[in-house]
């Protein structure tokens, strides 16, 4: 992820090297109540092979915007109202939707949260990946079938000509999830999405699809944009994060930077509600309040009225990440709000080192 | 039982009469080898072929005032232990005492009163409410069915009164009684379920996944709340869960379960920092830690967990041991059940495994070293 302000004026399609460039976009709902600006003006770049994490609360914008890119929304209610997304050259939302059709899949691949809702209970784990390949690829039915078991075999599942066979309730759900992963990958495609894919599992289940997404972003090279609500899923898996609260990305940058010299107030609440080792005995912080109405968002900056930190700039004016030099957050703290000279502050506190959670005895 | 003494006063219908003060480190819950079976119905006439062996055996004690957390992978049993606990589901075989009261053989009244005195939070703050009661309902609901000429609950004034002193209590507003349950947020819900649990003045509360359902600013409101809580009403809980770091930081004591079996049972310090069960060691490894200056040494465990319904021979675990791999796969793993036995120095470390004293830091050191990237997926039944 490259951090230029430029992105949202940009015209035509961006650099070789980036492989997916989202710009300004914003995707709305028009449900019975009014508007619903689910996504509301987001802008990011993945270059080719890096990954990108984005994370953010339930109903923050960021299942939505891995939707608009994949153009799986319901249109209406949905709408994409503005913005550009560039993958691999082409603007994902000049396409036809037979254009687009190819793009999925050949291009973009995408693993669900939930496997069980998004695998066919009717027909055979075969069947469905088979199915993705002949409409991507030139193969027969029969190569198809052949390159089913091979990815099958790819993503750890023993006796794969055996499981072709079986359908989605036959298997477990870890199993289940390393079929779509497998799906996903059967068509190389250039960028992974993966929306909260291990948050219906166990834990040790969880690290071994960590393990299986991470050795296989390795070794096809793939780019991965990795969408959890986890921040521990962030650092263990991805470079970069872009933190989104209601509809927007509110800071960016390297996992490092970001969980450990977090700048935002909503990150820093975020990272420190987590419980840890340390914090027995003691309270957890708490953010205050809920996220704001979507129907009636505060004035000035979405947070404020949750912030500790708050001051007069926030309650009347909007900051945008794209304002910001450079553009990795999107808080008066830090960019000189109109009618000011200088930020409070350069940087974020850093966090006291040390394991938040034990692992194996140390 | 060392309170027998205490017991009589505590069956009582007065819910104010209860003394807490001197009973710190009593025993108030006494479970002894409580096994749940669930049928599994098949063939044409609909008989039993087998069993799911959902809690196995189990074991515990949990002292007055304490929060015994329970953790394990979904599926190893620890919903239903609390539920079998609180008589949601009557158990197959063993005891279980509260306050030195059996659970179990209680029938009619008896019974009544006793389900006053134990609680339980659901995990789904959606689910568990009812869409169409308002909240006075909600919670009055439980106080009617409780109620005696002593407390008065059959009395709405009164009854109204005390669901606005709950609803306080758990920090949302007196008023909110009037609302019904889709107007509040998913926190606000989760409020609801536990002032509809304390309102009848529980002494023991089963928190089955409290927060598993919240996001993570909203699990931090609920967890202080529940600290809170149990100071103020004097609580025991056990508390469910499948997030380890929640559990470490709620609980006093913290028992691992796997298939149906205690597989380790410390205080919490203690199994967070010298954990000796190798599942537990692999479990504690896996949790993704949100600072990315902490780098862990990972045991990735292989395959999936055994069906309940055959569990593996002898240690249950054995089947994705780590540790039974690294000392060259002994016989007795698969051949001897291993009991719950105390180790080490600490009393009330006890751990159900052949060979924890061979599990120390350089043992974990080297088999998550030695350990080839495991992706395959051993396990060949589901």
């Amino acid at each position: 992820m490259t951090l230029t302000v430029e992105r949202a004026t940009n015209v035509g399609p961006p650099a070789a090297d980036v492989l997916l460039d989202v710009r300004d976009l914003r995707t709305y709902f028009h449900v019975m109540d009014g508007l619903v600006k689910a996504v509301d003006g987001v802008s990011f770049t993945i270059k080719r092979g890096e990954t990108l994490g984005i994370v953010g609360e339930s109903g923050c914008g960021k299942s939505v915007t891995s939707l608009s890119i994949m153009r799986l929304l319901d249109i209406p209610p949905g709408e994409i109202a503005s913005g550009e997304i560039w993958l691999d050259g082409q603007d994902l939302l000049t396409l036809s939707p037979e254009e687009m059709r190819e793009v999925r899949g050949n291009d973009v691949a995408m693993i669900f949260q939930e496997p069980m809702t998004s695998l066919n209970p009717v027909f055979t784990v075969g069947d469905q990946i088979t199915e993705a390949v002949v409409q991507h690829t030139r193969m027969s039915k029969k190569e198809a079938w052949n390159k089913a078991i091979e990815s099958l075999r790819l993503v750890g599942i023993s006796n794969p000509e055996r499981r072709v066979k079986q359908y989605p309730h036959e298997l477990s759900g870890g199993m289940r999830q390393r079929v779509m992963i497998a799906m996903a990958l059967s068509c190389d495609p250039k960028l992974l999405i993966a929306d909260e894919p291990t948050t219906a599992l166990d834990v040790t289940i969880q690290a071994q699809i960590l393990e299986l997404i991470r050795k296989i972003q390795d070794e096809t090279d793939s780019a991965l944009m990795l969408i959890t609500h986890d921040l521990g899923v962030v650092a263990e898996m991805v470079e970069d994060v872009a933190v989104m609260y209601a509809g927007r990305i509110v800071e960016r940058g390297t996992v490092e930077d970001v969980l450990v010299r977090p700048k935002h107030p909503y990150t820093e609440g975020l990272l420190t509600s987590i419980p840890s080792k340390g914090m027995r005995g003691s309270r957890l912080n708490v953010i205050k309040g809920t996220v704001p109405n979507p129907f009636n968002m505060p004035k000035g900056c979405n947070f404020a009225p949750r912030c500790p930190y708050r001051f007069e700039p926030c309650g009347a004016y909007d900051p945008r990440i794209e304002d910001a030099h450079p553009p990795d957050v999107a808080c008066w703290l830090y960019t000189p709000a109109p009618g000011q000279t200088s930020a409070p502050r350069q940087s974020g506190p850093e966090r006291q080192a040390g394991p938040m959670t034990t692992g194996a005895p140390t | 039982m060392s309170d027998a003494t205490a017991a009589p006063s505590a069956t009582k219908a007065d819910p104010t009469g209860r003394d807490y003060g001197s009973s710190n480190g009593q025993v108030l819950l006494k479970v002894d080898g409580l096994v749940k079976y669930y049928p599994i119905l098949g063939g044409l006439l609909r008989r039993k072929i087998g069993d799911v062996r959902a809690v196995d055996d189990v074991s515990f004690e949990i002292n007055r005032g304490e929060v015994f957390g329970l953790v394990g992978e979904s599926g190893c049993g620890k919903s239903t232990l609390g539920k079998t606990l609180i008589r949601l589901h009557p158990p197959t075989a063993g005891t279980a005492s509260l306050d030195g009261e059996p659970i179990f053989e209680k029938r009619g009244k008896d019974l009544k009163r006793l389900r006053r005195r134990m609680q339980i939070i659901f995990q789904d703050p959606v689910g568990s409410l009812n869409p169409r009661m308002p909240v006075s309902d909600i919670i009055g609901e439980g106080l009617l069915a409780q109620a005696e000429k002593e407390n008065g609950w059959g009395d709405r004034k009164v009854r109204d009164k005390r669901v606005g002193d709950f609803l306080e209590a758990v920090g949302l507003r007196r008023d909110y009684a009037r609302r019904y349950p889709h107007e509040f947020s998913g926190g606000q819900r989760q409020r609801i379920g536990i002032a509809r649990a304390l309102a009848l003045d529980p002494q023991f509360v089963v928190c089955d996944e409290p927060v598993s359902a919240l996001d993570v600013s909203i699990q931090s409101q609920i967890l202080n709340l529940l600290l809170d809580l149990r100071r103020e009403f004097n609580l025991t809980y056990l508390f469910v869960a499948h997030n380890l770091s929640v559990v470490q930081y709620i609980s006093d004591q913290v028992a691992v379960m796997y298939l149906g079996r205690i597989v380790e049972v410390a205080d919490v310090q203690r199994l967070y920092s010298e954990p000796r069960h190798p599942y537990t060691v692999a479990l504690l490894s896996a949790v993704p830690d949100p600072d990315p200056r902490v780098r862990k040494k990972r045991l990735v465990l292989k395959g999936d967990v055994p069906s309940p319904a055959a569990p593996p021979s002898g240690c249950r675990f054995h089947t994705r041991c780590w540790l039974r791999e690294h000392l060259g796969n002994p016989e007795n793993c698969v051949t001897d059940d291993p009991a719950l036995r105390e180790i080490g120095t600490a009393a009330g470390h006890r751990v159900a495994c052949h060979y924890a004293e061979r599990v120390s830091d350089a043992v974990v050191e080297r088999a998550a070293a030695l350990q080839p990237a495991i992706v395959a997926d051993v396990a060949e039944e589901v």
